[in-house]
């Protein structure tokens, strides 16, 4: 086995353990140190694929950003231990339970299928996970929904805003 | 496979290295605060242990770790043993890519744990951005409300100022070019360091600095008039010391990521031309002394900087903080990234760069 196989393993382990402890930990704040901890694993995982820029923007934006906005709600509101619901049977319910399992067949069919063949990654796409490359790319290809994104990104910015003051002024 | 056990012993002996070297630094830095403020307030300061109180941090180190571990009946007992050990564990995490300088054997760069990383910049803002939870998990496992106060503080505090960090990071990045920490100290060499084409990237990082390291006048977790404590109200023994040997080495970090981005790392100018005719480059153990001193030499007055203002400057209030943080500093650092946009096209068309 060689290192490769070995980091991967274990980061997968990882990651499947903490994305399982995510969803059925009672306290919230364990679920979401687990899932801090899932995207660290997820991080390990984008590097052993060659996309550094990946893995160093998942630590700096989710782990680094958003989790820390989650934690801070937690914390701000003092959530005590998640209550046992008790949840009739219901269609949501049905639904969701048939699309699991849908999801779950495509994924076995998917990795014990015959593989059609062996990809062969090419120079240039080794080096694709490069900052260097991914700015490239995004400012040359992908210009357009680079700037669309943004542009979306703007407009939920200024609408949370909106509706932050017009609670403020009531 | 030959060659992995090689790499695998230098980078022991490179993070044995640094993780020693590193808490020394911090043992010291505690005793140069103690004294320069003593000076600042006309006092002695330590002067028992050693020669002019050389060995206090060691007594005080002593001291902690034989103390009682007191940990109060109602904390959440898993949160409150692990936050410290995340609070340095990530600070120190910090040195895996800084360069102390460069210097080859066997094609190999000595003067740094993982040299030539392509993200190395976005790997140092994450690992100061993830530091926060260390803070954070103390303040909420205490269960006490001055201590989640603290934490909670803590939180807001680093998202405000990481924003305004990583902003003015930009614009010296629009010069150097690159992520990599080595590429940047590069650029820099003979005298063209970014502080001279960045001053308000320069001035801005330098607050965040503070903001980020939670030093005063942006110690508001930890404000003991308002928090008895703040977030390490809970905490005694060693596992206080942990949270205050993690500030003292997350200023380093601050400082070591001014010398690396704004002042140039080892470089200055015309020295190491000097150094070449005199029989001393690559291959030559003492070019890698040279860099290291030239390096930390650049740390010892920024350092000083962080502790002459924590002792001149009062504390700021909770709301001046978040005014400066997003009104100041915020449109401050993208009206820098505008600005150097603008001259580098401007230069770039007249083909001075």
């Amino acid at each position: 086995m060689s290192l490769h196989v070995i980091m991967f393993s274990l980061l997968a382990i990882l990651a499947i353990a903490t994305g399982v402890l995510l969803v059925t930990r009672r306290n919230p704040v364990s679920a979401a140190v687990s899932l801090i901890l899932h995207f660290f694993a997820l991080s390990g995982l984008y590097l052993t694929l060659n996309a550094q820029f990946l893995a160093a923007v998942q630590i700096l934006v989710y782990a680094g950003a958003i989790m820390v906005l989650v934690v801070f709600v937690i914390m701000l509101l003092n959530l005590g231990k998640e209550q046992n619901m008790r949840e009739n049977f219901n269609p949501r319910t049905a639904i969701t339970i048939a699309m699991s399992a849908a999801l779950i067949m495509q994924l076995v069919l998917t990795f014990t299928g015959n593989p059609t063949g062996k990809n062969q990654l090419s120079a240039a796409s080794e080096k694709i996970g490069s900052p260097a490359e991914i700015g490239n790319i995004l400012y040359s290809t992908y210009i357009f929904p680079f700037e669309a994104i943004s542009l979306l990104l703007l407009v939920a910015v200024v609408g949370s805003i909106i509706l932050a003051k017009r609670t403020v002024d009531k | 496979m030959d060659a992995i056990p090689a790499g695998a012993l230098i980078l022991g002996v490179k993070l044995f290295l640094v993780v020693n070297v590193l808490l020394i630094i911090a043992a010291y830095l505690v005793y140069f605060e103690r004294k320069i403020s003593a000076w600042m307030q006309s006092r002695v300061g330590p002067n028992r242990v050693g020669p002019l109180g050389l060995f206090q941090s060691f007594a005080d180190v002593f001291k902690l770790y034989t103390k009682e571990d007191i940990v109060p009946a109602l904390v959440d007992k898993k949160y409150h043993m692990i936050a410290p050990v995340i609070s340095i564990g990530i600070s120190m995490a910090t040195y895996a890519v800084i360069p102390f300088g460069e210097y080859y054997v066997d094609g190999v760069n000595l003067m740094a744990v993982a040299p030539g990383i392509s993200i190395g910049l976005l790997y140092l803002l994450a690992m100061s951005s993830v530091g926060v939870y260390g803070i954070t998990l103390a303040g909420w496992s205490s269960n006490n409300k001055y201590s989640l106060l603290g934490g909670l503080r803590s939180a807001a505090q680093m998202i405000s100022y990481e924003l305004s960090m990583g902003l003015a990071l930009i614009g010296a990045l629009m010069i150097s070019g690159s992520l990599d920490l080595l590429e940047i100290v590069k650029s820099q060499s003979g005298g063209k360091w970014n502080l001279f084409f960045q001053p308000i990237g320069f001035i801005i990082f330098l607050v965040a600095a503070f903001a980020e390291t939670n030093r005063a006048p942006f110690d508001l977790p930890e404000a003991e008039p308002e928090l008895v404590g703040g977030y390490h109200t809970e905490y005694s023994g060693m596992k206080f010391g942990l949270f205050y040997l993690a500030e003292y080495i997350n200023m380093l970090t601050a400082s070591c990521m001014v010398t690396v981005i704004y002042l140039g790392g080892w470089d200055i100018p015309f020295l190491y031309e000097n150094l070449a005719k005199a029989g001393i480059s690559q291959g030559n153990p003492l070019l890698a002394l040279i860099q290291f001193g030239v390096f930390f030499g650049k740390l010892i007055p920024l350092l000083f900087f962080f502790i002459w203002v924590r002792w001149s400057l009062p504390r700021f209030r909770y709301d001046q903080l978040m005014d400066l943080g997003w009104k100041v500093m915020l449109p401050l650092a993208l009206a820098n990234i505008l600005l150097t946009g603008i001259v580098m096209t401007i230069l770039q068309y007249f083909g001075i760069l």
